[in-house]
């Protein structure tokens, strides 16, 4: 049997998954620690114990994410974006359009029917639109990431906020916590305005259907259900595997092109 | 003639107080909640510090962005109005304004005659405005008039690379992790802020060989001032004998003035 892996290093959590014949056999997940090569051997340790293998039953492993450079076990490093292109299509097979939104980034890649990255873009530099925003708004409105992601379906009047900027949206909130609006209205008022700006951001891709969601925040079902009214699209639900490994399954399955001869694209 | 600008921003509230023609009088103060109280405040403040009453005033225009609810005014003109007015009165040979306020940063480009040639404005992002410091000097644990003089004792070159204030504050706080020293700390947040604030002037373009003035509460910060003087690559300069605070009071109260006159 052959066994192939992908590590995907980020900044807050850890991935590694280890695939045979196109299946997941093993998965591990963990919260990053300060060290990239110490959470890429903490997480692939966890997916070796869950496949009942060890290292050196792996025949090839690529490394993605921020750390990708400095994970000793990886034969090869290939970047996040044409890991999730790839790792997306493997948990949706007709997905075009991948939004895919981390704590601290947010990235719309559009890829063709083989997974190839056609067109992409990733917001890093502002807060807003990623993970942060909503983790920002939920500790102002004291609730949990869940119970804000719930908000939107308990009104039909959310607020309109008029920046988007983290800092001046927080400050808003207080505003309209101390003016007496209720945390149901702000709470969808957060969500539909985190909402426009990741739609402002896939615009430029110009998306193509299907569309789905990896990442931390496709779990809000506020933001995903607004995202779908301000996009005018259905947005695929991925129940394949956890979203969040998408850039592992993505890597394993360059590792597994590897083995074949392709060249891993 | 007395006449009386009154320029409400987000965080202070300013009036500058004219008779015929020159500057007599002045007040800065925290703005509170409600912008009506607070420009009363500060032009009664103003006003005895000249030894006058609201009924001397001829003559006064409100700007800043709580302009439309000050009660006294006879009329209200656009910030970029009045800031261009009274650096050019200040000092006729700036071509630019660079104005820090608390919640805004702009830009303003004005030709020989004071005349408004361009601006920017970024009021959309709290990062290159007065908030980035604030924000940064709490997670610091210093306090915001410090920073400039804090700065100066820097030994240590650090890099902030996150212009965002969400993101540069995380990163501040891993350096204090690191056990960096506040001092380069700050020196570093000064050179990511005025980077921002530098590409927001140049992108209307900026000439070397021309006078830039900064105004705004943050030109009092000389760690700031320096770090933006170095990221536009001229000697930025002060308005001579004024408190950079007070330019766009100053400008409504010039406005006011040529009212006055019947222009």
């Amino acid at each position: 049997m052959t066994l192939v892996a992908g590590c995907d290093v980020g900044s807050l959590t850890s991935k590694a998954v280890i695939m045979k014949d196109n299946q997941l056999v093993g998965i591990g997940v963990i919260k990053s620690l300060s060290d990239p090569q110490d959470s890429a051997d903490s997480a692939m340790n966890l997916a070796l114990k869950n496949a009942g293998c060890s290292l050196s039953d792996i025949k090839y492993c690529v490394g993605t994410g921020y750390g990708r450079e400095r994970i000793s076990f990886v034969n090869e490093a290939k970047s996040e974006i044409a890991c999730h292109g790839k790792g997306a299509l493997w948990l949706v097979p007709s997905v075009r359009t991948v939004i895919d939104i981390g704590g601290q980034d947010c990235k719309v890649i559009r890829i063709d029917k083989d997974g190839v990255v056609e067109k992409f873009i990733t917001n890093d530099k502002c807060a807003s639109g990623t993970g942060r925003f909503l983790e920002v708004m939920a500790k102002v409105l004291n609730i949990s990431l869940d119970e804000l992601g719930d908000l939107t379906e308990k009104t039909e009047t959310p607020i309109t906020f008029a920046s988007m900027c983290t800092v001046w949206a927080q400050a808003d909130i207080i505003k309209y916590l101390n003016s007496g609006h209720s945390v149901e209205d702000i709470g969808a008022g957060i969500n539909a305005a985190m909402a426009k700006r990741v739609a402002m951001l896939a615009g430029a891709v110009k998306p193509e259907k299907d569309v789905c969601m990896t990442g931390g925040v496709a779990k809000n079902k506020g933001v995903v259900s607004t995202l779908e009214k301000v996009m005018g699209v259905r947005i695929r639900k991925v129940r394949k595997a956890d979203p969040q490994i998408a850039g592992a399954i993505g890597a394993a399955l360059f590792s597994k092109a590897r083995l074949n001869g392709g060249g891993a694209r | 003639m007395i006449v009386a600008g009154c320029d409400v921003g987000s965080l202070t509230a300013k009036v500058v107080i004219m008779k015929d023609g020159e500057m007599i009088a002045s007040s800065v103060k925290r703005a509170g909640t409600k912008p009506r109280e607070s420009a009363e405040r500060v032009l009664d403040a103003a006003l005895s510090m000249a030894g006058l009453n609201r009924d001397d005033v001829d003559y006064a225009v409100g700007t800043g962005y709580g302009k439309d609810q000050i009660p006294f005014v006879n009329q209200s003109e656009s910030e970029i109005s009045c800031h261009a007015k009274g650096a050019w009165w200040c000092m006729p040979s700036a071509r630019m304004i660079i104005d820090i306020g608390g919640q805004d940063a702009k830009a303003i480009k004005m030709d020989d005659k004071g005349n408004i040639v361009r601006y920017i404005y970024n009021d959309k992002c709290a990062s290159g405005t007065g908030r980035f410091l604030e924000v940064m000097a709490e997670a610091l644990g210093v306090k915001l008039e410090e920073m400039g003089s804090l700065a100066e004792q820097s030994t240590e070159k650090l890099t902030i690379s996150n212009q965002c204030v969400i993101f540069a504050e995380t990163e501040v706080v891993s350096l204090i992790n690191e056990r960096k020293k506040p001092q380069d700390i700050v020196r570093a947040l000064h050179k990511a802020m005025a980077n921002r604030v530098a590409s927001l002037a140049k992108s209307i373009g900026v000439d070397e060989n021309e006078d830039v003035v900064m105004t705004g509460g943050v030109a009092k910060n000389s760690g700031v001032f320096d770090a933006l003087s170095e990221g536009l690559g001229l000697p930025l300069k002060h308005l001579p004998g004024m408190d950079p605070q007070l330019n766009g009071a100053l400008g409504a109260a010039l406005i006011a003035n040529e009212k006055m006159k019947g222009k």
